[in-house]
């Protein structure tokens, strides 16, 4: 399907660049739908691949790029089991959404995260399994996940390590502190900064100057340098499994969905 | 180096103009969540913004707690 409109995200094919586009009240937070919605889109990459050189993902919500997993969601729904479930629930999540992220990481074609605002958490780790990201200036990148009692879970923590020298990786995992587009760039996260809500005509350039180059060549020199540490990414949900049950995620948790902001970012 | 007063006069101009708010209706002492009407959302703006007039890096963190302008301002000043 070249074109398809779903309740959290879209993607329509143009010029060569496949387009995603998410779309989701408040900030694009990944839940149970926005899954179910990605996995349909990395079915469909199978065909839309073969007429496209580049993927871009971006989003609508002025909010920003994506805030990361649905905690209200998770929280409810870990509520509404027996607790002898709630661990075997929290684990199917995260293997399909690590399913989705791995088939994102090694697609065979270009692909680009143009982010904007909050990049946080999941949102963060859907950046990170692209090529490329370009950010405009306003964007702030961050894992929070230890202020909840958790680690990223989405496979945030390899592909960091992969990027990123291991200072860095120390300071945004055991702060949990945001830094801005310009920090990430000077560390090199982000490749490239563009002005106030001009990413994405940013990512489609970049797109377009990719698309000069024979395609099966790039694909060979992507796959060449861009490795994939699939024990690492295992051993992730494991640690997140095994910290998941503790009272103390229960009480994070309970907390940020207690809270009367309706985006409770800051620390 | 620049002193905390115009550092903080600094924030209400920047503040002022971005959100909206006319000048002569924020001071030091105001709570900028209240008076701005921003949320936590809006705050990171705020802090994204504030960071690149200042050349600054100010961790989130640090405005645990910060609520006041002249607050924000000896934070500030204290990176500058």
């Amino acid at each position: 399907m070249k074109t398809f409109r779903g309740k959290t995200l879209s993607w329509h094919v143009a010029d060569g660049t496949i387009e995603l586009s998410l779309d989701r009240a408040p900030c694009n937070e990944i839940g149970t739908e926005t899954l179910a919605e990605l996995e349909n889109f990395v079915t469909a990459l199978d065909s839309l691949q073969r007429e496209a050189h580049a993927l871009i993902i971006s989003s609508a919500r002025k909010e920003g790029f994506c805030a990361g997993a649905d905690l209200r969601e998770l929280y409810r729904r870990s509520q509404a089991m027996p607790p002898a479930e709630r661990l075997s629930g929290v684990r199917d999540f995260l293997e399909r959404i690590h399913r989705v992220m791995n088939a994102l990481d090694a697609a065979p074609l270009v692909t680009i995260a143009a982010v904007h605002g909050v990049t946080f958490g999941g949102g963060f780790e859907l950046a990170l399994v692209c090529d490329l990201i370009v950010a405009d200036k306003m964007a702030r990148f961050c894992f929070p996940e230890l202020r909840l009692g958790l680690i990223p879970g989405f496979g945030g923590i390899p592909r960091l390590k992969r990027d990123l020298g291991n200072a860095v990786v120390r300071d945004l995992l055991l702060t949990g502190r945001s830094i801005n587009a310009t920090k990430a760039q000077s560390v090199g996260l982000v490749s490239q900064v563009a002005a106030e809500g001009d990413a994405l005509r940013v990512a489609r350039a970049t797109a377009a100057q990719i698309g000069k180059f024979d395609r099966d060549t790039t694909i060979a020199a992507k796959i060449f340098i861009k490795p994939l540490a699939h024990d690492e990414l295992r051993r992730e949900i494991d640690v997140f499994c095994k910290l998941f049950t503790r009272p103390a995620v229960e009480a994070g948790l309970r907390k940020f969905v207690e809270s009367t902001d309706a985006l409770p970012y800051l620390p | 180096m620049t002193t905390l007063d115009k550092t903080t006069d600094e924030i209400l101009q920047l503040a002022a103009e971005h959100f909206k708010v006319p000048r002569e209706r924020l001071s030091p002492s105001d709570d900028f969540f209240k008076k701005l009407g921003i949320n936590s959302l809006q705050a990171l703006d705020l802090l994204t913004r504030l960071e690149q007039h200042f050349r600054i890096e100010l961790p989130d963190y640090e405005l645990q707690g910060v609520s006041d302008f002249r607050t924000l301002a000896e934070r500030i000043q204290s990176r500058l």
